[in-house]
């Protein structure tokens, strides 16, 4: 299948390697991976914050993107999330019946990276390799609004030499919540203590979701405390196989 | 008109009033342990209501329904319960409410009232305007008779005491009942309660509540309680004055089955109220001979008239959403600044203030969504939260407000590939001084609040989509880069802390 990454703009900027491995991943199970370079940003943060006005240019900008794609892979259930519940609304409130049309006929070709896989594929096993141990938090919008359930964790169980941990409470808020971490950082702080508690009791050596972002506070805390605990994005743990891994000691 | 709730319009924002309540560690144990234990029982009956979705479904929409004929469910309400012998009284704002209830109690010459829990009167501040005019309250909910000895605030719509352990109430017991030998078992304190509140019972002729129902096709008020305390107050007294937000009336009697269904599920996590009191106008010679409800607007016709924000009235004031909030989880209620915390209380306070105070609310949630999951008459709150910081954004913010211009020149970089693209570059140039070891520990203004407790990665020496350019460019000369998850794979061997 020809697969349209939207990688998201923190990804991009911040956490190329996510994107590296949803690459290697989907072409490792034959298929053809596009980027186009002119993506930017989904309009979350602006939106969610409450500067629905300046969230309306990404909107256009990213069905005009992908209006043609056969599917659309985004690594982020937040930005597919942001998509999903609130692309039909905003397209309505302009007037402009093309573009509601555009957004009714693009979004059911947008999936979440485990959502194409399952859903989509129908795979579980992607023929991973990945001997650590591992917790998998289930983030807000891919248990809220996604509804993606078990799906994620469905896909981790096949992968080979994982050691997987039940995360407790797994699927409560870490406090991030884009702005809110700033705007309310005491209150976030607080909520993140309580993530790094459960994340820190199972022993786990790697937290992972399908969000970066949800990963990149949860880890951010985790580093500050110099807990030992490294975060994955699901991808990150799908892509490698067995003929991935350099024996240790080998060197770079 | 003067629209007030509670004391929200002189309360700090809530980042300031969180503060003080964050460092409350028993506070926080309270809060934590109650809402878990809250939580585990509403799981266990809802997980044994087959049609729950159903109810939730159909809650929501008796509530629409309702709402979009409001004026005729009222009138009709007040038609009937006139016929049965019940006196309505409209009141457009807190202060027309206070006057109306003041002025009974006045009539019916007494000096001292019982009330049932009722969050509406905290709202309007019932009791403060009753004490100004001579006229004492005694609250007979055990939660309110805690915070009222206890000169403190209620920090839960269910249960108002919530962020009290045992030994803190055995405390105000001890002082304000004068029992200095009083144990800290649930028997001895509920005996405590008990013998001071019997006496009150037999006594004051004037009862005060709130409606959890009004009912438009028979006149009916219903309440639902678990003490028993309130079914005295209903009954006890020679007069009876209720006191209901416009938005509590529903259409039917038949309605009161899905919502007799869904909220004691939600609120207490019981399959049934343990005391579900409906009544009907006034019997003579049984129950109160005088019988009078007032019909509180105080800002909700303001949010009937948005049709976005309109389910904010679907509220059944069951606290669900309080309880799965991982918010209030952390603070506690008095960080909300009014009678209503919580999820509920984020969109109802600064929405009935007409969005002059309380607007730091809309933003003290990180939109998680369990509040709606939870929610029995599905509302939206996350939807609703994110369409008021729209108007927050609109109403208030000066276009030299930092976040605002941060915001703005966020989104002009985010509408063109060549400015998004420079300030990638940029912004790993500008980095530079903030960096050590490949992270950001102390960042500058705003951002300070990430690195107060969390450290932030540093702008990596490629982005994506440098990466993609430099493998395509590869590809095209027939030696693609090797794949990254090779070099993660690698990463992981040889350095365990990932960076």
């Amino acid at each position: 299948m020809r697969i349209s990454l939207f990688i998201t703009c923190y990804n991009d900027t911040l956490f190329p390697a996510t994107g590296q491995a949803v690459v290697r991943l989907l072409e490792r199970l034959g298929h053809t991976v596009e980027f186009d370079p002119e993506q930017t940003c989904c309009g979350q943060m602006h939106y969610n914050t409450g500067y629905q006005r300046e969230a309306m240019p990404l909107l256009r900008r990213f069905v005009d993107i992908y209006k043609d794609a056969e599917a659309v892979c985004v690594p982020s259930s937040s930005c597919v999330a942001m998509m999903r519940d609130h692309y039909p609304k905003m397209a309505a409130e302009q007037s402009d019946p093309g573009l509601v049309r555009a957004v009714e006929d693009l979004l059911p070709r947008v999936y979440e990276l485990t959502e194409l896989l399952v859903h989509r594929f129908g795979i579980e096993d992607v023929g991973a390799y990945f001997p650590h141990r591992v917790t998998y938090h289930a983030s807000c919008h891919s248990q809220r609004s996604l509804h993606l359930g078990d799906v994620p964790l469905r896909l981790l169980r096949r992968v080979r030499g994982i050691d997987l941990v039940d995360l407790p409470n797994i699927d409560r808020c870490c406090g991030f919540g884009g702005t809110f971490a700033i705007k309310m950082g005491d209150v976030s702080a607080a909520m993140l203590a309580d993530k790094m508690k459960d994340v820190e009791n199972t022993g786990a050596e790697v937290v992972t979701a399908v969000d970066t972002s949800c990963l990149m506070h949860i880890f951010g805390g985790l580093h500050r405390a110099r807990a030992g605990v490294r975060m994955a994005h699901i991808a990150e743990i799908l892509a490698p196989t067995e003929a991935d891994v350099v024996p240790e000691g080998a060197g770079a | 008109m003067t629209i007030r709730v509670s004391e929200a319009d002189r309360a700090p924002s809530f980042q300031k009033a969180a503060l003080p309540l964050l460092e409350d560690a028993q506070l926080r144990k309270n809060v934590r342990h109650a809402t878990d234990v809250i939580q585990s029982k509403r799981a266990l009956v809802v997980g044994q209501t087959p049609d729950w979705q159903d109810l939730r479904t159909a809650g929501s929409a008796i509530k629409a329904h309702t709402l979009l004929h409001l004026d005729r469910y009222l009138e009709q309400f007040e038609k009937a319960c006139t016929a049965a012998g019940g006196h309505v009284h409209w009141a457009s704002d807190a202060d027309e409410a206070n006057r109306i209830v003041v002025g009974l109690v006045k009539e019916y010459g007494g000096n001292e009232v019982i009330k049932i829990k009722t969050m509406t009167s905290e709202e309007i501040g019932l009791n403060e305007a009753l004490e100004r005019e001579g006229i004492h309250a005694h609250e007979t909910d055990l939660a309110e008779v805690i915070i009222q000895l206890g000169n403190d605030k209620s920090s839960h719509i269910v249960g108002p005491a919530i962020h009290k352990n045992r030994s803190q109430v055995r405390q105000i017991f001890r002082e304000r009942m004068n029992l200095p030998n009083l144990g800290d078992t649930p028997e001895e304190l509920t005996a405590a309660a008990r013998h001071y509140l019997r006496e009150k019972f037999l006594r004051v002729k004037i009862g005060i509540s709130g409606a959890n129902f009004l009912i438009a096709e028979t006149g009916s008020v219903c309440i639902v309680e678990s003490e028993g305390n309130g079914r005295m107050c209903l009954t006890l007294p020679k007069v009876l004055i209720s006191l209901a937000g416009i938005e509590k009336v529903i259409p039917r009697f038949q309605d009161l089955e899905v919502f007799l269904q869904s909220l004691p599920r939600s609120a207490t996590g019981e399959r049934m109220n343990p005391y579900n009191s409906v009544w009907t106008g006034m019997r003579p010679d049984d129950g109160p001979q005088h019988f009078h409800v007032v019909l509180l607007d105080n800002g909700r016709t303001g949010i009937l008239a948005d049709p976005e924000a309109r389910q904010t009235l679907h509220c059944i004031r069951c606290g669900a959403c309080l309880n799965t909030c991982p918010v209030y989880r952390q603070t506690g209620g008095h960080a909300y600044g009014s009678s209503y915390s919580g999820p509920i209380g984020a969109i109802l306070t600064p929405q009935l203030l007409q969005m002059q105070h309380g607007t730091s609310l809309p933003y003290a949630s990180s939109l998680c969504g369990a509040c709606y999951e939870a929610c029995p008459v599905k509302i939206n709150i996350p939807e609703v939260l994110i369409h008021l910081r729209g108007r927050v954004v609109r109403e208030k913010k000066s276009a030299l407000d930092p976040e605002a211009l941060a915001m703005k020149t966020a989104a002009a970089i985010f509408t063109s590939r060549r400015r998004f693209e420079a300030a990638q570059r940029l912004g790993r140039i500008a980095q530079w001084p903030l960096v050590s070891h490949g992270w950001m520990r102390n960042l500058p203004g705003m951002l300070g609040n990430w690195t107060r407790v969390r450290d932030l990665r540093a702008l990596p020496e490629q982005t994506f989509r440098a990466w993609w350019k430099q493998r395509e460019k590869a590809g095209a000369n027939g030696s693609p880069t090797p794949s990254a998850p090779l070099r993660s794979a690698r990463r992981i061997v040889e350095d365990p802390s990932h960076g």
